[in-house]
């Protein structure tokens, strides 16, 4: 079986569309995690691959059917942004042949294919349609959302898997060489690191609406302390210390005005979900969380970075159209679990959205009210990347446990999580879906 | 500051070409006059493959600015903490470009202020944009 990438036809990118034809017919039903660590041991179980076939086997026990039962599978490729296998680096044969191997090597390792996940699973006797979300789990998600809307895949097993490695992240390479390729130095000569952009945009941010970072704090206290409430999160397995302003206000500076807990932390980890149509849904051990609508942005800064300006029309846009494809309004939220990879634009999503009626400029002022999971308007109640580390899918499976009563200690009380969304990375381009207690 | 050596490619040899001659060009959509930056093999806007290299005046605003204090590249780890700014065209303040604006002290960087393109040349002789503040 040949895997392809989604095509576009798949991504919902524009306004006027109307309310998502699938509006409430698919399902999620089924959450699995790896454990998290640092960086990979060098060990074949613990392995990018084998953190996935934990997640995946997880993922079809909750839902509580039989791996027979699946017939689809939608992950993201691609296992990390910033830990690539470097060139001439001598392959670990002994993990490569403690699994069923396809013909690179690395699979499983430092990136992972269908074939690799198919190859090593062998419960999996029925799977007829396979397809890449490249980018991110909120990109396996909508891909995976409108395949069972389309009737592509009736169970689906959506997955995003993170290998991280020794060393820091994009040093090395091209960074540590005396030469750069020509294309490249246009914008990479300047040594930015990677939230240099958000820092960018933040900075502008402030300047604009007279605010300033140490307003973050409450923001980024929070999402830790959502954090270390999340078991499966990597603060909470591996270094549960509470952060406080104090920390935050005394952190090193990355790229002034991002500093070192702006950024959140690479690490190992993989996590599944398993979709399907709603009407199965009835039947299957958890109640479902159905899927409203997903849309996509795929919005090109105009330049070398996107501005506030560009970043705040993107937002507003993105927010408009989860709204009109749900058939919801802002009002409806219950909670939102917006992208906070670098905190400083977590709230260019939250103010995109509207959510609390929050406006352009008004997000810091919201952050020293009562964002807490206790209160009437919970902020990132995951806690996100901020609070469990580099995945990009707490936010996605908090939602799904916000909604179905099992987030636990995480628990929204102030409000009862029935609509919530989701969705990213970035302000500019990214994946989003809104998830509901009921069809609609 | 010490920056990597920049190794022209066919694509992008008119730019450095022109850097080297002391003038700054910017990629230009000859279909519908956009100008793009970086440069791409397709004009984004309407995809015309019909693009030419333009000179502009060399002038420019700065936007806005981050101070680096921990860089990936390994040959300006040295120089942390050092400013980058984002500097806007006067032609079209929508393209950019990144300046470590020699000479300003890190974090002192006044937004807003009018910049003009200097040459630097890097390690190789391939000379690149650098920005000065000029008011």
């Amino acid at each position: 079986m040949v895997t392809q990438e989604a095509p576009d036809s798949i991504f919902r990118t524009q306004e006027g569309l109307g309310l998502w034809e699938h509006r409430g017919k698919v399902a999620a039903v089924g959450i699995g995690h790896s454990l998290t660590s640092r960086r990979w041991d060098g060990k074949p179980e613990t392995s990018v691959g084998a953190n996935s076939i934990i997640a995946l086997r997880q993922a079809i026990a909750d839902a509580g059917i039989s791996p027979d039962q699946i017939d689809g599978l939608v992950l993201d490729p691609g296992t990390t942004t910033g830990a690539h296998w470097q060139e001439g680096d001598p392959i670990p044969m002994d993990v490569v042949n403690a699994y069923n191997p396809t013909s690179d090597p690395l699979d499983g390792i430092a990136k992972l294919s269908a074939e690799w996940i198919l190859k090593n699973m062998p419960e999996l006797t029925n799977i007829k349609f396979t397809m890449y979300g490249t980018g991110c789990m909120s990109k396996a998600i909508v891909v995976a959302a409108q395949a069972v809307g389309e009737g592509l895949t009736n169970n689906c097993l959506v997955l995003k898997g993170w290998h991280n490695l020794e060393g820091r992240y994009y040093q090395g390479g091209v960074n540590g060489q005396e030469g750069r390729p020509g294309l490249a130095a246009i914008s990479s000569l300047w040594g930015t690191p990677a939230s240099y952009g958000s820092a960018l945009q933040f900075a502008a941010y402030c300047r604009k609406y007279g605010k300033t970072h140490d307003m973050m704090a409450p923001f980024v206290i929070n999402s830790r302390r959502n954090g270390l409430l999340f078991p499966e999160g990597f603060w909470a397995q591996n270094r549960p210390d509470d952060l406080t302003e104090e920390d935050y206000f005394a952190a090193r500076w990355i790229a002034k005005p991002a500093n070192l807990y702006d950024n959140d932390i690479p690490i190992m980890a993989s996590a599944a979900y398993l979709f399907t149509t709603a009407e199965r849904a009835k039947d299957m051990k958890q109640k479902p969380v159905y899927i409203l609508n997903h849309v996509s942005s795929r919005t090109r800064q105009r330049s070398l970075t996107p501005t506030l300006e560009e970043v705040e029309a993107d937002t507003a846009r993105t927010g408009r159209m989860l709204y009109e494809g749900a058939g919801i309004s802002a009002a409806d939220l219950s909670f939102e679990n917006m992208y906070d990879g670098f905190t400083l634009f977590h709230q260019f999503h939250m103010e995109g959205l509207r959510y609390r009626g929050v406006q352009n400029g008004e997000a810091l002022d919201f952050y020293q009210t009562d964002i807490s999971i206790e209160g009437p308007n919970p902020v990132s109640p995951s806690g996100g990347n901020c609070g469990s580390g580099r995945t990009r899918f707490w936010m996605h499976t908090d939602s799904i446990q916000q909604i179905q009563q099992r987030a636990g200690a995480r628990q929204i009380t102030g409000v009862k999580a029935e609509i919530g969304v989701s969705g990213g990375p970035m302000p500019l381009g990214g994946d989003f879906t809104i998830w509901s207690s009921t069809p609609g | 500051m010490p920056k990597q050596a920049v190794i022209p490619d066919d694509f992008t040899r008119p730019y450095y070409d022109a850097c080297n001659q002391g003038k700054l060009v910017i990629q230009n959509c000859t279909s519908c006059n956009i100008l793009q930056h970086p440069p791409a093999p397709l004009c984004r806007d309407c995809g015309s493959s019909e693009m030419e290299w333009k000179e502009v005046s060399g002038r420019g605003t700065i936007y806005e600015y981050g101070v680096i204090y921990d860089c990936p590249v390994a040959s300006l780890q040295a120089d942390q903490p050092f400013n980058v700014a984002v500097i806007m065209l006067e032609e079209d303040q929508g393209i950019q470009m990144y300046s470590h604006l020699p000479g300003v002290p890190s974090g002192e960087v006044p937004v807003g202020a009018i910049v003009e393109v200097i040459f630097e040349e890097t390690p190789n002789g391939q000379k690149v944009p650098e920005w000065k503040v000029v008011s």
